[in-house]
């Protein structure tokens, strides 16, 4: 028995039809699909394990703009044939889709509510967290993960952070959050074990906040969520 | 070789990195991160046929093929020790299938791949547990109906739970549980904790490391990210508590450690040992002696396993 | 990284070794080939390519000299292989209307277009050991009837013609037709209640004996079904692949299969008019027992979309398909012989525990009756 990256390198999705191959869309993938998406995966696991800590994602790929790396890593990791994707408009371009066809072979839905993973500029093109999959309440998994492009995740107004994954409270300071943030975690929280599970991306830093992890404003020191529970 | 040999040989796939090619891994990987986010939650997930049977730890070895990396130092136990067979063979598995380091000690493992035990040596923050599990379903020796499990689940139903164990008290004056001990995790879904016994169980609640359990048959992945509060279920007037052993190991001396007995003749000799061998074997180099330590009771153990 | 492990790597190494010395046998006669065991023992081979769910005849084959004859043990190395392998996509369905058909016999019609062809079948042989087969005797060539190629008339499509079977789609309608996707148990997980497509994918690959003894059962009583064989049919069909790109299927080739229709009873309704139901089995290779069992046991599943009640063991969907898998039942049983002794253990304490406050409530008790009769007396 020997081990070789080949068969999966071999697997790249061939389905070219109606995407116009264009280098871009062919280019910017892993440089080491295999270890990179484990090593990618890892962080991400790390991060959701641990809500708030910030992970870093390989960076050897180059998504077409305006796709951000740090949210192209995610999907060369996550996704393939078996996780319909929503893309906001601000991403919704044709080298992006061609690029994800290629390498993730995902399909591409139009209602954020269908899709497992939905890709987002934080801002007015990012509907709120309830517009997406909450799952059911036999099936809760079956749920969007947002993926949210922020600016910085450092250096915004501090958030306090409690719930599974976080020994007592930890603080999260990620610059350019949607508005109303809180009070959107806060409805999504009441919805438990329903829920949209959120990975905040700058750069190539990233940042979980799963659906049990309660936000709150740190300047008040009050949860907003409090009802919720 | 023959040349239909060489053909049936040559027409073979080789095996990716880790046995599971990497849509596998993605589905793996996605079950995972909803597993943590739902914390104790059974996510189903289409399990594949492992080179290993049903039953000896291929959810396991699918949790542990998506995740290991490069990087990783692997500990492989059954029963708590590094040496029983099932646990060389999943750690020669993968060393042959990811090259990957592998030790005995708990404390320099990234990955541990456990069957019945958790390590008597505190986890930290940088390790994570994998679970080998048969039946993750807590109440399926209640209820073996999935169509009705699941609803109970859903509607946080468990008076069933709490009904089963009350009778064990009622008939046994105990609750007859001692090892698959039910457990409630952060305050919403009952998980059974594997057959660990039950002395494992305070070691899950607020754990710094990662959790999780892959049950490979049944086809479900779950998990207990850190830092989560995972109680034992009881009662005001029968509170949860671990099996304590009268005596130390005889070997390290160890108190407050789960003991293995180990048979020494026909005439009811017997003797406890630490189950967790990595634990036992780092006391003795420290040199903590306990009353058996003398070489011939070292003989009669290595005899006995 | 080294690392020093005691007893246990030698202890499997050498109990491997001997494994291959046994497997092997007696060095002085040949070793069996593969090409002898697709010739030869082709009903074995033919099993484990049904229950691994992977034609391959040459590696089935394999699977069984390297399983030491075990099927359940040669059908779980092959899975283990099937598994490995990437997916291209999948075929258009069989039609099996346009099999070459090897055999073909009805139990409903004494004659019918085609006839009935017995091929090469065990029925009406005489179970006696046939001593000349302990050697290398001259086999006798076969006598095959001419045909025309011609298509043999399916006996369901004769009473589909008139109207008193279900269609092929099921009373629920859910089974898919063939231009839809069918579900695939392999790559999914499992959710109950299930579909019938994953049903009948469980019971192709389920295990024959749990099949045949479920299905037997159905006979005896629990939730019968008042079965005919409609027809049973074996023989070759063709596998074709949309291949997008060229616009049309290419076909891959051909496999041999063994399909059983059952016509089964069904009183009619207020609403659907009395008719005929279906039980269907499809199986890859030759292997009547296992379609006959399937079809059998695919008709009990049916209870509820008949308005039947689910009384009887084959009829309960959770527990035949969550048990048919004999990969997954035999890991499991077989479990049982891995260490088990920190549980062990844990049980060990309570019942010796459990066992102490026994004995010492009958001390007890004695005592108080002792202790009573002393003051009477």
């Amino acid at each position: 028995m020997t081990h070789s990256a080949q068969a999966s390198a071999s697997q790249a999705p061939s389905s070219q039809s109606a995407v116009s191959m264009s280098a871009a869309c062919v280019e910017g993938g892993f440089s080491d699909p295999v270890m990179e998406a484990q090593v990618a995966f890892r962080a991400l696991m790390d991060a959701t394990a641990r809500p708030g800590s910030l992970c870093d994602l390989p960076g050897s790929l180059a998504p077409p703009a305006p796709l951000p790396e740090g949210l192209g890593a995610v999907a060369l990791t996550l996704c393939d044939p078996d996780t319909p994707v929503w893309l906001a408009p601000a991403y919704d371009t044709p080298e992006v889709r061609g690029w994800l066809a290629f390498h993730c072979a995902c399909p591409l839905v139009t209602e954020p509510a269908e899709s497992v993973f939905a890709f987002a500029p934080a801002g007015a093109d990012c509907p709120p967290l309830t517009a997406f999959n909450s799952g059911t309440q036999e099936y809760p998994d079956r749920s969007t993960t947002l993926v949210l492009a922020v600016e910085a995740l450092e250096g915004g107004a501090p958030l306090n952070l409690e719930g599974p994954g976080i020994r007592s409270r930890e603080t999260l300071a990620a610059a350019g959050l949607p508005e109303g943030f809180v009070a959107q975690r806060a409805e999504n929280r009441a919805l438990f074990p329903r829920g949209s599970d959120l990975l905040l991306v700058a750069g190539l830093r990233g940042c979980a906040l799963p659906r049990t992890t309660r936000v709150t404003a740190a300047s008040t020191g009050t949860s907003t969520d409090e009802g919720a529970e | 070789m023959t040349g239909q040999a060489q053909d049936i040989a040559g027409g073979m796939a080789a095996y990716n990195f880790a046995y599971l090619d990497e849509q596998t891994k993605r589905m793996i990987r996605r079950a995972i991160l909803k597993g943590i986010a739902i914390p104790a939650y059974q996510v189903p997930f289409a399990s594949r046929e492992m080179p290993m049977p049903y039953g000896w730890g291929t959810g396991g070895v699918q949790v542990t093929a998506s995740i290991i990396g490069r990087d990783d130092t692997l500990k492989v136990i059954d029963q708590g020790a590094d040496d029983t067979t099932n646990a060389v063979s999943i750690r020669a598995f993968f060393q042959k299938v990811a090259d990957v380091a592998v030790t005995t000690r708990t404390r320099e493992a990234s990955v541990i791949q456990t069957r019945h035990r958790i390590p008597e040596e505190p986890l930290t923050v940088s390790q994570v547990l994998v679970y080998q599990v048969p039946i993750p379903e807590p109440l399926r020796f209640l209820e073996p109906r999935e169509t009705e499990t699941r609803k109970m689940h859903a509607l946080e139903e468990y008076g069933l739970m709490h009904v089963k164990l009350y009778e064990d008290i009622a008939r046994h004056g105990h609750i007859a549980t001692t090892y698959a001990y039910p457990v409630l995790v952060d305050d919403r879904y009952v998980m059974d904790p594997s057959p660990t016994p039950k002395f494992d169980n305070p070691k899950m609640d607020m754990c710094p490391a990662l959790q999780l359990f892959g049950a490979g048959r049944e086809k479900r992945i779950y998990a207990i990210p850190p830092y989560t509060r995972v109680v034992s279920l009881d009662f005001e007037d029968h509170p949860f508590e671990v099996q304590r052993f009268e005596e130390p190991c005889a070997l390290c001396a160890a108190r407050d450690v789960y003991l293995d007995e180990v048979i020494l003749d026909d005439k009811g000799g017997r003797m406890f040992v630490c189950s967790d061998t990595d634990h036992c074997e780092e006391r003795r180099a420290a040199g903590n002696r306990g009353h058996l330590a003398a070489e011939e009771a070292y003989a009669t153990t290595e005899a006995a396993q | 990284m080294y690392v020093a492990v005691k007893g246990g790597e030698a202890a499997i190494a050498n109990a491997h070794k001997l494994l291959g010395d046994r497997r092997r046998g007696n060095r002085d006669l040949p070793s069996i080939t593969l090409d002898q065991l697709v010739g030869q023992l082709s009903l074995a081979v033919d099993r484990v390519m049904a229950e691994a769910s992977l034609y391959a005849p040459h590696l089935a084959a394999l699977a069984v000299k390297q399983a030491r004859g075990d099927m359940i043990e040669a059908i779980f190395l092959l899975r283990a292989y099937r598994t490995t392998l990437p997916r291209f996509g999948a075929s258009r369905p069989v039609e099996t209307g346009e099999m070459v058909a090897e055999r073909r016999v009805s139990a409903t019609f004494k004659d019918l277009p085609g006839g009935q062809v017995l091929g090469p079948t065990f029925d009406y042989t005489h179970r006696l050991l046939d001593p000349e087969l302990a050697g290398d005797g001259e086999v006798e060539a076969a006598l095959l009837s001419e045909t025309d190629g011609e298509p043999l008339m399916r006996v369901t499509d004769i009473l589909a013609h008139e109207d008193i079977i279900e269609s092929s789609r099921g009373a629920g309608g859910d089974t898919p037709l063939p231009e839809e996707p069918s579900g695939d148990l392999t790559r999914e997980p499992l959710e109950f209640p299930m579909q019938r497509d994953q049903r009948l994918q469980a019971l192709a690959r389920g295990d024959e004996g749990f099949l045949l003894s479920l299905g037997y059962s159905t006979q005896r009583g629990y939730g019968r079904t008042h079965p005919f064989v409609g027809e049973i049919r074996m023989g070759e069909v063709e596998v074709e692949l949309d291949v997008p790109e060229l616009g049309f299927a290419v076909s891959l080739g051909t496999i041999k299969v063994t399909e059983c229709q059952m016509v089964t009873q069904f009183a009619g309704s207020a609403k659907a008019p009395p008719q005929f139901t279906r039980g269907y089995g499809l199986v890859f290779g030759q292997s009547e027992r296992k379609a006959m069992s399937m079809a059998l046991v695919d008709r009990a599943l049916r209870a509820d979309e008949f308005g039947e009640d689910r009384l009887a063991p084959a009829q309960d969907e959770e527990f035949v398909i969550s048990h048919s898998d004999n990969v997954q039942a035999t890991g499991f049983v077989e479990h049982l012989k891995l260490p088990h002794y920190v549980d062990f253990q844990a049980e060990l304490d309570l019942v010796r525990r459990m066992r102490g406050e026994f004995e010492a409530r009958e001390a007890a008790s004695l005592e108080t009756d002792n202790a009573s009769r002393e003051a009477a007396e």
